[in-house]
């Protein structure tokens, strides 16, 4: 595909954006209860302009956002999940797997790309929450490192952003294993030198946490975030009590040492450029290159 | 350890259990009496295999998990004493504290010189609190990962043995960055120089499993088990009732055979008839041979193709529909 084409096909996305828009034209902030305009959230990047909490974005806003426009290409589609243990709970996984792809139209739980941020070229995986909790079975591990392959192959930087709640269960262990996988092409990625930057949202739990989100060479996080291995449940069960204020909060990651940097939503491109730039400039890793063999 | 004990068996082991204790009784009193009872024992001795393999052949799953969490199962420690020769325990993380949920040393396997790490389980409620059972925090991984970075520079091979519910789940190793100790093993053991064999011994539970389950070849002990969470956790998450642990063990295709069948492993260790914990000493002999044919075939390839076969088996993992490819 052409860069041309590439562009006009990035403008299809953000029309299609408009369809993630509920249609009652106001939202209450989950954090302060402020009553929030549509209008004024779009401004704002759907940061709540009275308390600063980050409300999600959709994977499309987020590609507006970052990728310089008319850059984005979406690469490795069509790749589907299938219900290879026959999983059955209260529905059965391939129902399950029908309702999400309707109900977001959105293949998987992730979407990859490659494009630009601030003209230096980069592979871009976004997770997307609303499909089955943005869980990461087959074919999400599958895309991610895919992507990053492709960051190899054309030596370029690699950014995933996160927000998942962890290991897709009804994939069981070939959901673990995704973890091991992902993981293994970032080992490659960092002997090659070449950059990668984590980005973690809200929110950022379990096999996901531990594997991809965690390892970027920085990890940068948006404010207000739910960030860790073990969901607060899980550890309230564990310990028998209540958790302290803050907890697996984007502040007390950074204060811990987990992450580098927390960027305000309005920030993040500035700040994604910024480190980039520090990580290609006048390096090889920044020029795109024929594929290897 | 009492063997007497009956609360340390299961349920559905101890017909087989109770025969051969009849069998012992009788071949004791025999000694005392000097009665000839070759006949009676021969004939109870056929019977007690053959209830081992009714009983041991068609297991459900939730009955392997139960295997794989014996209270007799033999652990990593019980392993090392009949597997390896010479092993020197060595402690921490260098960082904040040895970590007792992780045991990792330096063994000697016939000739060779390996480096052995093991999740750590206890017997009992006292040793079980000392080890937090199995589960490990993120100093353990960073122990096992000092190790497996030493056993790289000095060329030896690395060995490990999961056996954990999972990793803890708890303030502290959350705070200690749980997630990122986890991750950061599964990227070094993907570029760790040396040949990794994995052993899934009892429970291989989610992250906390994988942390020590980068490797060349993977096995499991026909009775033991490997899921991206627990039975209980998935009950309490899918079905919102974690009673309904069984029938999510059922869906999850947690055992030995299920994972050969989705192409995670690489082979199924036997276990004698009634589970590994009825013959620690054969168990051990079949994992022994099993490693040592595994180092034996891994040694013979160059270190990169090693890695690059490495990668390849983990990009391998996965099943899903490709339009582009079909």
């Amino acid at each position: 595909m052409s860069w041309l084409t590439q562009a006009a096909k990035g403008i299809k996305a953000l029309t299609s954006q408009k369809k993630d828009i509920p249609d009652n034209l106001w939202r209450k902030c989950p954090n302060c209860s402020e009553v929030l305009y549509h209008r004024e959230l779009d401004r704002n990047l759907w940061v709540c302009g009275s308390c600063g909490h980050h409300l999600p974005f959709t994977t499309e806003q987020f590609i507006a956002l970052l990728i310089d426009e008319g850059t984005w290409e979406e690469t490795h589609t069509g790749i589907t999940s299938v219900d290879a243990l026959d999983f059955k709970d209260s529905k059965r996984y391939k129902d399950r797997i029908k309702a999400s792809r309707q109900k977001t139209g959105k293949e998987d739980a992730v979407i990859c790309g490659r494009g630009a941020i601030g003209r230096v070229p980069v592979s871009m995986s976004i997770m997307d929450f609303s499909f089955m909790g943005g869980s990461m079975g087959s074919v999400v591990g599958e895309k991610i490192s895919r992507a990053l392959l492709d960051s190899l192959r054309y030596r370029e930087a690699a950014v995933i952003l996160s927000r998942s709640g962890g290991a897709r269960m009804q994939e069981s262990l070939l959901s673990l294993m995704q973890m091991a996988k992902t993981s293994s092409v970032l080992a490659r990625l960092r002997s090659e030198g070449i950059p990668f930057i984590s980005i973690l949202t809200h929110p950022t739990t379990g096999g996901v946490t531990a594997s991809y989100s965690m390892l970027g060479d920085i990890n940068v996080a948006e404010p207000g975030a739910l960030i860790g291995f073990a969901g607060p449940r899980v550890i309230k069960q564990t310990i028998g009590g209540d958790l302290p204020e803050g907890f697996q909060s984007s502040e007390f990651l950074l204060e811990k040492g987990q992450v580098d940097i927390i960027a305000e939503r309005r920030e993040l491109k500035a700040t994604l450029e910024r480190a980039l730039n520090w990580f290609v400039e006048g390096r090889d890793v920044s020029i795109r290159r024929p594929p290897r063999g | 350890m009492d063997w007497k004990k009956k609360a340390l068996w299961l349920d559905f082991e101890l017909p087989l259990v109770e025969l051969e204790e009849r069998i012992q009784t009788l071949q004791d009193s025999a000694d005392v009496r000097g009665m000839d009872v070759q006949e009676e024992v021969a004939r109870l001795r056929a019977k007690a295999e053959k209830l081992g393999r009714e009983i041991f052949e068609k297991l459900e799953p939730w009955q392997r998990v139960q295997l794989a969490r014996h209270p007799r199962r033999p652990t990593t420690v019980d392993l090392i004493g009949y597997i390896f020769t010479d092993f020197q325990e060595l402690h921490g993380d260098r960082m904040f504290r040895d970590d007792p949920a992780i045991v990792g040393g330096m063994a000697t396997l016939g000739e060779r010189k390996i480096m052995l790490i093991g999740h750590q389980k206890g017997r009992d409620t006292k040793s079980n609190i000392k080890r937090n059972f199995g589960m490990a925090h993120p100093e353990g991984y960073r122990k096992a990962l000092r190790l497996m970075e030493m056993a790289a520079r000095f060329e030896r091979p690395v060995v490990t043995f999961i056996d954990t519910p999972g990793a803890y789940p708890g303030l502290g190793a959350e705070e200690r960055g749980q997630a990122e100790a986890i991750a950061r093993n599964l990227r070094e053991m993907a570029a760790l120089p040396v040949p990794i064999v994995v052993v899934v011994t009892g429970e291989g539970g989610s992250g906390g499993a994988l942390a020590l389950g980068v490797g060349d070849r993977i096995y499991m002990l026909e009775n033991s088990i490997y899921s991206v969470i627990s039975p209980e956790g998935c009950a309490a998450i899918l079905w919102r009732d974690g009673a309904k642990s069984k029938e999510a063990a059922k869906a999850m295709k947690l055992t030995s055979a299920d994972a050969r069948r989705l192409g995670v492993i690489d082979g199924v260790i036997k276990e004698p008839i009634g589970g590994a914990h009825r013959d620690h000493e054969g168990m051990a002999a079949s994992i022994q041979g099993q490693i040592q044919d595994a180092l034996a075939e891994l040694e013979q390839l160059p270190v990169n193709d090693l890695l690059d076969r490495r990668l390849q088996k983990f990009l391998d993992m996965g099943d899903f529909e490709d339009a582009g490819r079909s």
